[in-house]
């Protein structure tokens, strides 16, 4: 019958050594955000967890923002587990993109790597019984949708065109955020194999455009949300070091028609005496996406509608990346790595995630992004001047 | 003659077949095994247990940081597979909610997954960095994972007064890949074969490790768990000290909480 009180609370700093291409962006901002976490359990084994999250950013008024992480009743019992109210979910395997994970809403001005997600209002009944033999289904109702948030003027790696968040979204359905969306997913292990298979019919997560001219003649973009059914697969083999992965879509409903894409790679682990301890991790992942990434902006604007593919550029790159974990006492550890567009135009991102824990209740974080030769590529263009370094201090409480 | 002979020989070669005819009855691998299989013997039948685990680590210059843990262990009753485990970590703060899946295996690497609570995501771990710091500490993962009587080829060297009592003392040599250690040195006390200590020799054959069991409650009336376990890296003068506090068993834990479904759930 406890409660139990946690969370954390940090303050981040961020700068970008490049002069900004837009007016109002910054070249160095501070940000504030607190996440205080509520749980309570019945005797019973059932539980409420309740985590609301805030941020002040100085720069971005779109990244001043409140959520709901989650406000989540859980009834586990024997054969099933029945989840009812909001929370996260997550699906999938592979490091560089998250291609299966569909439930929740990317956040997207928290974190570049779509890790951050909304609070999703969902009922998630999982069926357990015969989860040693036959595996677990889960079955989602998502009855409310969440919009994608984006950068708003002041915010740097904001996107050109402007989208404009501060008008209205357009939907495909008339329900607009009401549409119901439904999902299901199958998962099983087998010995060293760990399969999932899902399906999504819904409101994409992942928008596409529609150009619009402001009061002042200026053109902004808003996301248009259309009904679509995502197939997916995940897959992962364990050897002994080595872990295969892969994520497949399959995704229909789009104006501009179906696609597929898939990220797949591997991880393997130097470890032992001669390393002292530590584990040295080497991830490689190639990913496809058959969208026509050979796009004009200027060309879309005119025809009314800008794919989805906006979203990304991940459409025939690798990514080559090395996780360091020190396992020492501060639990220290760097993950670095690098996507590269080989086989198209040669454009690169660089990233750096390193942490550190200082006591027992701080933590130090430094990520950095480096953008190379983005305006070879029009979807990495407008971050050409976006490079930044960001450190954020960490309270746990 | 012959009676000088006679003498002669019960004299001098008598006596150097004694070791040997002695040996053939107390081959020193048959008596290792021997002791470890009691060993075993004696811990099983234990069905689950739960604990919370607290780790003190002291550095050199005698500074201490914490660890807060709790622990589940499912046996598995065929002796040719390992027991599953699940950790969830409380302290440091930063980790609180982390939770570790194990599923043990004798000679083949454990297959465990790491439910990371911000992501919720479980993600599959490699989990061949067996001589690898668990937590920063000084026990390795080999050291917390569950101890199989197969894991290890036995020996025995010698008995020996420890403590209150008499040991057997053990050599064992780990048979599965990845290890830290071409040896340890264990020994056992003769009337409840409880662990006293374990001496770990690294790669290159060198003391690395002590580890002194106390604090010995039984359990059930049958089960005997140190309390208190103190390793001391030999090497480094590192130090960590493992407690465990409010030990139960057979609380009727099934494979059913040993999932990745219960992985997500535990907090």
């Amino acid at each position: 019958m406890a409660v139990e009180f946690a969370g954390w609370a940090e303050l981040e700093g961020k700068y970008f050594p490049n002069e900004p291409l837009y007016e109002r962006q910054q070249q160095h901002s501070a940000s504030a955000a607190i996440q205080p976490e509520i749980y309570h359990a019945w005797t019973s084994g059932s539980s409420f967890t309740f985590v609301p999250f805030y941020r002040y950013d100085s720069a971005d008024d779109q990244r001043t923002h409140f959520d709901i992480r989650e406000a989540m009743f859980l009834l586990p019992r024997e054969n099933y587990e029945l989840r009812v109210g909001v929370g996260k979910v997550f699906w999938g395997v592979t490091e560089a993109s998250h291609l299966v994970d569909i439930i929740n809403q990317t956040d997207l001005v928290e974190s570049l790597d779509g890790e951050e997600k909304l609070g999703q209002p969902m009922v998630n009944l999982g069926l357990l019984a015969y989860q040693e033999t036959l595996g677990v289904m889960d079955f989602f109702v998502l009855p409310y949708f969440r919009e994608r948030t984006f950068p708003g003027r002041g915010g740097r790696l904001r996107f050109d065109p402007y989208i404009d968040v501060e008008n209205e979204a357009e939907y495909e359905h008339s329900a607009r955020q009401r549409h119901i969306d439904y999902a299901l997913r199958y998962s099983n292990t087998f010995d060293r194999l760990d399969v999932g298979i899902s399906h999504f019919y819904g409101t994409s997560r992942e928008p596409a455009y529609l150009p619009k001219f402001d009061a002042n003649g200026n053109l902004n973009i808003i996301p248009f949300y259309e009904i679509i059914n995502q197939t997916g697969l995940d897959l992962q083999y364990a050897g002994d070091a080595w872990l295969w992965k892969l994520e497949a879509i399959y995704r229909s409903g789009y104006e501009n028609g179906s696609y597929y894409a898939a990220d797949a790679g591997l991880e393997y682990t130097f470890s032992g005496t001669g390393l002292g301890g530590m584990d040295l991790g080497l991830i490689v992942e190639y990913m496809y996406d058959s969208r026509d990434f050979d796009v004009d902006i200027a060309t879309l604007i005119t025809s009314g509608y800008i794919g989805s593919q906006f979203n990304t550029f991940l459409n025939n790159d690798y990514m080559i990346g090395l996780r360091l974990a020190f396992n020492d006492e501060a639990s220290s550890e760097i993950l670095t790595g690098i996507i590269r567009e080989d086989l198209d135009n040669h454009a690169s991102v660089f990233q750096l995630e390193a942490s550190r824990r200082i006591g027992g209740n701080w933590k130090a974080e430094l990520d950095a992004y480096i953008f190379i030769g983005a305006n070879k590529d029009p979807l990495l263009d407008f971050l050409r001047k976006d490079s930044f370094v960001q450190l954020a201090l960490k309270y746990y409480f | 003659m012959n009676k000088l002979i006679m003498i002669l020989v019960a004299a001098f070669v008598l006596p150097l077949l004694v070791p040997v005819l002695a040996g053939a009855a107390e081959d020193p691998v048959a008596k290792g095994e021997a002791i470890a299989r009691e060993w075993d013997r004696r811990d099983r039948g234990y069905g689950d247990t739960s604990a919370t685990m607290k780790m003190i680590l002291e550095n050199r210059q005698g500074q201490t940081s914490e660890r807060k843990m709790r622990i589940l262990f499912l046996e598995v009753p065929d002796e040719n597979d390992g027991d599953k485990s699940m950790v969830v970590f409380d302290y440091p703060r930063d980790i609180k909610g982390t939770a570790l899946l194990s599923y043990s295996h004798i000679l083949k690497p454990d297959d465990q997954w790491l439910y990371l609570p911000a992501l919720k995501r479980v993600k599959r771990i490699s989990s061949n960095n067996k001589s690898g710091p668990f937590m920063g500490s000084e026990f390795a993962y080999e050291d917390i994972s569950s101890q199989e009587l197969k894991k290890f080829q036995y020996k025995w060297l010698r008995d020996e007064a420890c403590d209150k009592s008499v040991c057997f003392v053990l050599e064992q040599r780990p048979l599965y890949e990845n290890s830290g250690y071409t040896r340890q040195v264990a020994w056992y006390d003769k009337e409840t074969y409880r662990l006293q200590r374990v001496d770990y020799y690294d790669r290159r054959n060198a003391l690395l490790k002590t580890l002194i069991f106390s604090k010995y409650q039984q359990h059930l009336g049958k089960y005997w768990r140190a309390h208190d376990m103190y390793m001391v890296n030999q090497q480094t003068g590192k130090k960590t000290r493992l407690i465990y506090e409010k030990l139960k068993f057979k609380s009727g834990l099934t494979e059913k909480d040993f999932t990745q479904s219960s992985l997500k759930r535990m907090r």
